[in-house]
């Protein structure tokens, strides 16, 4: 896969469960559908649940990037509205 | 419009769900809901409102608080007696959410002043204790063209139905004119148990927030009742045909607002 560009970037590790997806989905609504959209995110909890609530909303996961520093990034394409 | 940190705190359950999300969020804190009645079915309803951002409520009602509404009207306590009843209605609310603006009308509504009194909103709700008010505020929101939700409780049992303009029967059209005076009890008569108020007031909070985010199906074309000693809910669907109807039919014989005589209530 060759590499993805990303439109926006958004960072949840300052929030917790379930204000991290709610971040996530206030800086998706910003974006144009295909736009995509990193999000970086804690380990544990918002890896865990975060992706899936997104993918539940109708949009499409890319790809989840471990940072290797308790943090990763998850390339998020907007599909559906 | 762009949300604080702590907005998206505050409206977290609300920005999750699909139905409702960011959209929908901006929507109830850019509405304007105006309540008739702060009592048994006003007081829950305008909490949830006031709860769900909606951004501007507008409460009308000329009542103060008596000792005798606190077992229901849950927006007013025991250090709000003598009070208001508006004033103690925007306390709380102020109290509940910062986001809200609330309009407070100490006044009965009338022929005199409905028109003007619901032209500033978006949506209705009909929390009074009495059928005079009910067909005025019906007649009002047909000719003024507003959506509102009507309900009534009275001991174990409830009532309601959503009027949206051009969607389905009013409230005249399915019950035609007040009763005769006497002929049915006030809840002061009658008694009410004040959870009722919740379980309607609480619906017809729902059926606001479900206008207003243009989500789900309203109770238009339906009337609902709750009876609580037999623990059930019947949805009845109400002829579509409103042709023939005194004020929202095709050659309208109400064509001015009706100042009923009032059966007077110590409220909902």
């Amino acid at each position: 896969m060759s590499e993805i560009k990303v439109d926006d970037t958004v960072d949840i590790t300052d929030v917790v469960c379930p204000v991290t997806f709610v971040k996530a989905k206030v800086a998706l609504e910003e974006l144009e559908e295909g736009e995509v959209l990193s999000i970086r995110m804690n380990e544990g909890e918002p890896v865990q649940n975060v992706p899936r609530s997104i993918k539940d909303e109708g949009h499409q996961i890319l790809k989840l990037i471990d940072r290797e520093d308790g943090t990763y990034d998850l390339l998020v394409r907007k599909t559906g509205s | 419009m762009a949300f604080t940190n702590e907005q998206l705190e505050r409206y977290s359950r609300h920005i999750i769900l699909k139905e409702i999300g960011v959209g929908g969020q901006k929507k109830l804190l850019n509405s304007k809901v105006l309540i008739i009645g702060a009592g048994g079915l006003g007081a829950p309803a305008a909490m949830y409102l006031a709860a769900a951002g909606v951004g501007t409520i507008g409460i009308a009602d000329a009542d103060e608080v008596d000792l005798s509404n606190l077992q229901r009207q849950i927006i007013h306590a025991t250090d709000n007696l003598g009070q208001a009843k508006v004033l103690s209605a925007k306390e709380t609310i102020n109290r509940m959410n910062p986001d809200v603006t609330v309009n407070t009308y100490r006044t009965f509504v009338a022929s005199d002043n409905i028109m003007e009194l619901i032209g500033d909103y978006d949506f209705i709700i009909d929390g009074t204790d009495n059928f005079p008010a009910k067909f005025l505020i019906n007649d009002a929101c047909v000719m003024a063209k507003k959506p509102f939700s009507h309900a009534g409780i009275i001991r174990f049992k409830g009532q309601l139905m959503t009027y949206v303009p051009g969607e389905g029967p009013c409230y005249r059209c399915v019950f035609k004119n007040p009763p005769p005076k006497d002929a049915v009890p006030t809840c002061k008569q009658a008694g009410v148990v004040g959870a009722m108020g919740g379980v309607i007031g609480s619906l017809q909070a729902m059926e606001a927030i479900k206008y207003i985010t243009g989500t789900g199906d309203l109770l238009t074309g339906y009337l609902l009742t709750y009876d609580a000693l037999s623990m059930e809910f019947r949805k009845i669907r109400l002829p579509k045909d409103t042709s023939g109807c005194a004020v929202c039919g095709d050659n309208p014989s109400i064509t001015e607002l009706i100042d009923y005589e009032q059966a007077e209530c110590s409220g909902v």
